[in-house]
């Protein structure tokens, strides 16, 4: 069971509205005594999603959750956005699979990166991917 | 607009990025070194990210950039100061920055390049190396 401890919600639409979530993130790990690399992990994550949010879908918002599921605590943050949707996931999933032409290794990094990693995306409505880094 | 200083000494142009990199200043620094390794036939750059926290696959692939437009023009690029964190990290997102030479510190950083490009100006050594005075003989 994964319980929220706090929520916190943040738009993104613009660069500025980048570096808050970034600092907010960075706030939330270290208030749960995340350790360095944990927290380094975590951030870049967000700075990857956070990206595709912006170039693919002109923005959306953020969730930043303290969740604890029995002796540990983590950072959830679940990015959703109204965007054009990932046709094929299994494709975009893929290490170097990019329609941006840039290294396509957003979404497969961040997925190596975190605990748990969760996606759900539908053409023509939006696309909501919730990671999960345990302190 | 913010602008990461470049500077030259030498050869060399030094940069030390002392905050977290966002997109618009990387992609500005990638401009502005590959222009003035043009301009000024820079044979090393040296770049200090000891104080960045943070390299995910877009400034890794900027950096990866900045390696590779300088050895077409001739430049060597060395990266030093990487955190252990930021290393980690970049292994297992996937991008091992293959081409980017990189080193501890800005010494060895320093020395790693002069090696690589066989630097003689103020040292000796290259006059007194037996195996210089074969190849010229
Ligand atoms: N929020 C999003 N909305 C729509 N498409 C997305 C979104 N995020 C990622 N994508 C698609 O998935 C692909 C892979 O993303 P990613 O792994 O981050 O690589 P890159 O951003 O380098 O292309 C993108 O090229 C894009 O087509
Ligand atoms: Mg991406």
């Amino acid at each position: 069971m994964t319980l929220s401890l706090s929520k916190d919600t943040i738009q993104v639409t613009k660069e500025q509205d980048v570096v808050f979530l970034k600092n907010r993130v960075k706030e939330t790990a270290v208030k749960i005594k995340m350790g360095l690399v944990n927290q380094t992990r975590l951030l870049t994550a967000a700075s990857e999603l956070v990206r595709n949010m912006m170039r693919y879908a002109n923005g959306g918002a953020c969730i930043i959750e303290v969740v604890s599921s029995g002796r540990a605590n983590g950072v959830r943050l679940t990015f959703s956005d109204s965007g054009p949707g990932i046709p094929d996931l299994d494709a975009a999933m893929r290490d170097g699979f990019s329609t941006g032409k840039s290294l396509g290794l957003g979404l497969p990094g961040t997925k190596r990166l975190m605990n748990e990693f969760n996606i759900k995306s539908k053409v023509g409505e939006g696309t909501v991917i919730t990671i999960i880094k345990w302190n | 607009m913010d602008k990461i200083p470049i500077l030259r000494l030498g050869a060399y142009l030094l940069v030390s990025i002392q905050v977290d990199l966002y997109d618009r200043l990387a992609l500005t620094l990638e401009a502005d070194l590959v222009q003035m390794v043009n301009k000024t036939g820079a044979k090393g750059v040296l770049i200090d990210i000891s104080a960045v926290s943070i390299v995910d696959s877009f400034m890794g692939r900027i950096i990866g950039n900045i390696a590779s437009m300088s050895k077409i023009l001739d430049a060597e690029t060395v990266v030093v100061g990487m955190q252990p964190a930021v290393a980690i990290t970049l292994i297992e997102l996937g991008l091992p920055l293959k081409g980017v030479h990189t080193a501890l510190d800005m010494e060895k950083g320093m020395n790693l390049l002069k090696t690589m490009i066989g630097d003689s100006s103020g040292e000796e050594d290259q006059e007194t190396d037996p195996d210089y005075d074969d190849t010229i003989a």
